[in-house]
């Protein structure tokens, strides 16, 4: 909803929260639901409400457990029979320096005492969190401390031992460490929120006296989105590919039009400094695993000219697809999505021109289109739109845009054959197919909260729950990993069931996109077999659950020759194939 | 600065934005119970969306003090910028 896309207008959104709440739940799209636990040490009713709109706007549907005023510790320590039943899928805790609870250094203390109180005051969060942790085992979010709005001793406030801006500086160092630490821990950045707002608005303690709020309510809308950034990359929302526009996007001018000596990027202007910050910002993200892809209306050759200029920071090499024709922008897009095996809401496109981009929001409905109208706001107005929020970064996260590159050339590999089959078999493929390993966890995490297509049950997993799992006897668990001649394509497939006697019963089956029609659907269902049979089990039940992303799986059970046992009106199935007899199915992918 | 009933025009549609209800007529004599859903949590919010339509700010006292919407007129009356 554009009232919700930064930059947003944050006092249009409080004085219209209801009119587009209404919008929002009755715009008929499908969205996953959470139980979310405010724990508040300030007031939270308009936090509550602001984050609801966000969430509503990312495919979240919140339910809200909220402390009473001030009660987080009570309620984390202590307990509360509301808070217990509610089972909370995700706690947030919303303190600020109001809450500094074991005093405030004072100029005769001694730099031990201060050592004290800080470590005092850390012991007491650590203390919740420990708790919070064992008792609801999910990802827990808290505020960092923001900067004091008052300075007692100046600009020495920041450096000596007993100036409070040094104090919340070790807090939040603190608060860091054990977010390093500890799994599904997150730190929701108020000190840097704040800074960017605006400490002094921010925070204004008319709001403080009057309402006990801890910030101003005007910023109230710009700390929930920023919250929500956290929690919808937790469950697998962010965005994976930016797709680019050249002409005044990339650089300034029109490449077809001027040459290549006539554009401008580079040190040379200050306009040209711009667009080459802009690009060194793009470029950073591969870092991140995101794909960089061009969407232009140029000749080919132009818009590689231009990626080729010498004073640029990208490279037509940095780019996964490069679609450079005079089609229109919206058919492009779906075709990047298309060739990327990625659904269009996955995709950032970034155009200067605010045509292109009411056009693309209209035909290829859920890419974000961040505003872009002058080069020194691209990259504030994408950067706090938190596309690309990251919560967790796995190893794959560090290699996928090489992984794409290799896809690319395995596509040009394919042409050349004319049987499909021939062509698996040249590409060398090996395949690892065991029990998780807690090395792999992370990235097993990650590929179960995204995966959307090739996903049977679309059930989802915090990191904890998976900890669980994969210490839990009565599951058999498979991650599986692809390798070859081009590369390594990391864990591309995750497979979890529960035994039931003899029993199997598959809650979790889900690939990767990018290894589709390579068979490791079948070197998967071989390996489950075995193990499974070896464990006693006789039957393996499968479940497929329609949602409006996984059709492509409908019929999977029904090609691995599974058969029907039921149907209901909704369209869930469920399977059923016999261990004995079975013969393995892949015959072109090498197995551990 | 606008007359009276410009001002409780204005306020007429912030109301109704705030509370999402488009029979809502405001005059000097509405308060509080005279609204559904007007409670301590939405005030605060109406408050913020008073002070937005007008450029202005109320003070910390006239926030909890304000008897009826003829006296929040006057304030924004005597200090509204826009």
């Amino acid at each position: 909803m554009r009232e919700l896309e930064y930059p947003f207008d944050s006092e249009l959104i409080i004085q219209n929260r209801r009119k587009l709440r209404k919008a929002l739940i009755n715009d008929g799209s499908s969205r996953i639901k959470k139980n979310i636990a405010v724990l508040g040490g300030s007031t939270t009713h308009d936090i509550v409400a602001a984050l609801e709109l966000f969430l509503l706007d990312q495919g979240i549907e919140p339910s809200f457990y909220e402390s009473e005023y001030a009660q987080y510790y009570q309620d984390a320590m202590f307990g509360n029979p509301e808070l217990d039943g509610f089972r909370p899928d995700i706690i947030f805790i919303h303190t600020s320096l109001r809450n500094v609870n074991v005093g405030f250094p004072h100029m005769n203390d001694s730099k031990e005492q201060v050592d004290a109180l800080v470590s005092a005051q850390l012991k007491y969060f650590e203390g919740m969190w420990d708790k919070l942790r064992e008792k609801f085992n999910c990802p827990i979010i808290q505020n960092n401390f923001e900067m004091p709005f008052y300075r007692l001793l100046g600009n020495k406030d920041a450096q000596d031992y007993r100036g409070r801006v040094n104090f919340a500086a070790r807090l939040n160092t603190g608060f860091y460490a054990y977010a390093e630490s500890h799994n599904d821990f997150y730190i929701n950045d108020i000190n840097y929120i704040s800074a960017a707002y605006g400490l002094e608005k921010w925070s204004d303690p008319f709001y403080w006296y009057m309402y006990k709020y801890c910030l101003c309510l005007p910023a109230v809308p710009e700390f929930a989105f920023n919250l929500s950034n956290i929690i919808k990359s937790i469950f697998g929302k962010n965005k994976k590919a930016l797709v680019l526009d050249l002409d005044n996007t990339l650089w300034s001018g029109v490449v077809g039009d001027d040459g290549v000596d006539g554009i401008d990027v580079g040190q040379e202007t200050s306009v040209g400094q711009g667009f080459y910050e802009f690009q060194t910002y793009l470029k950073d993200h591969k870092q991140l695993g995101i794909l960089l892809n061009v969407a232009s209306k140029n000749d080919h050759e132009n818009a590689i000219a231009g990626l080729n200029h010498p004073s640029g920071a990208l490279k037509p090499d940095d780019f996964t697809i490069i679609k450079a024709n005079w089609d229109a922008k919206s058919e492009n897009i779906k075709k990047i999505a298309a060739e990327l095996a990625l659904l269009p809401e996955s995709l950032v496109f970034v155009d200067d021109n605010p045509a292109e981009r009411e056009i693309v929001r209209a035909y290829v409905p859920g890419v974000a289109v961040p505003e872009v109208n002058k080069v020194e706001e691209y990259i504030r107005n994408i950067d706090r739109g938190g596309y690309f929020e990251v919560t967790t970064f796995s190893a794959d996260d560090a290699s996928r845009v090489e992984m794409y590159r290799q896809n690319i050339m395995r596509a040009q590999a394919q042409e050349s054959f004319t049987d499909y089959n021939e062509y698996l078999l040249s590409l060398q493929m090996h395949a690892d197919i065991k029990d998780f390993e807690p090395v792999y966890l992370a990235r097993i995490t990650q590929l179960t909260n995204k995966s959307n297509q090739f996903n049977l049950t679309t059930k989802r997993f915090t990191e904890s729950e998976m900890e669980a799992t994969a210490a839990d006897p009565q599951y058999v668990r498979l991650y599986g990993r692809l390798v070859d001649k081009f590369g390594d394509n990391g864990i591309v497939s995750v497979v979890i069931g529960r035994q039931e006697g003899e029993l199997l019963h598959m809650e979790l089956w889900l690939m990767s996109c990018r290894v589709l029609k390579r068979d490791m659907e079948q070197a998967m269902l071989d390996e489950l077999v075995k193990q499974a049979s070896a464990r006693g089990v006789s039957e393996i039940r499968g479940y497929y659950y329609p949602t409006a992303k996984n059709k492509m799986v409908e019929k999977l059970y029904e090609t691995f020759g599974f058969t029907l046992v039921s149907e209901d009106d909704a369209g869930n199935t469920v399977w059923s194939l016999k261990t004995a007899g079975y013969e393995n199915q892949n015959k072109v992918i090498s197995v551990n | 600065m606008a007359d009276m009933k410009e001002i409780f025009d204005r306020l007429n549609e912030v109301f109704q934005d705030v509370f999402d209800d488009e029979s809502i007529t405001v005059g000097p004599k509405t308060i509080a119970k005279d609204i559904d859903d007007w409670d301590s949590l939405e005030h605060i919010r109406l408050i913020a969306a008073v002070e937005r339509e007008f450029g202005m700010r109320f003070k910390m006292g006239e926030v909890s003090t304000m008897k009826n919407v003829g006296e929040m007129a006057s304030i924004v009356a005597a200090r509204a910028t826009k």
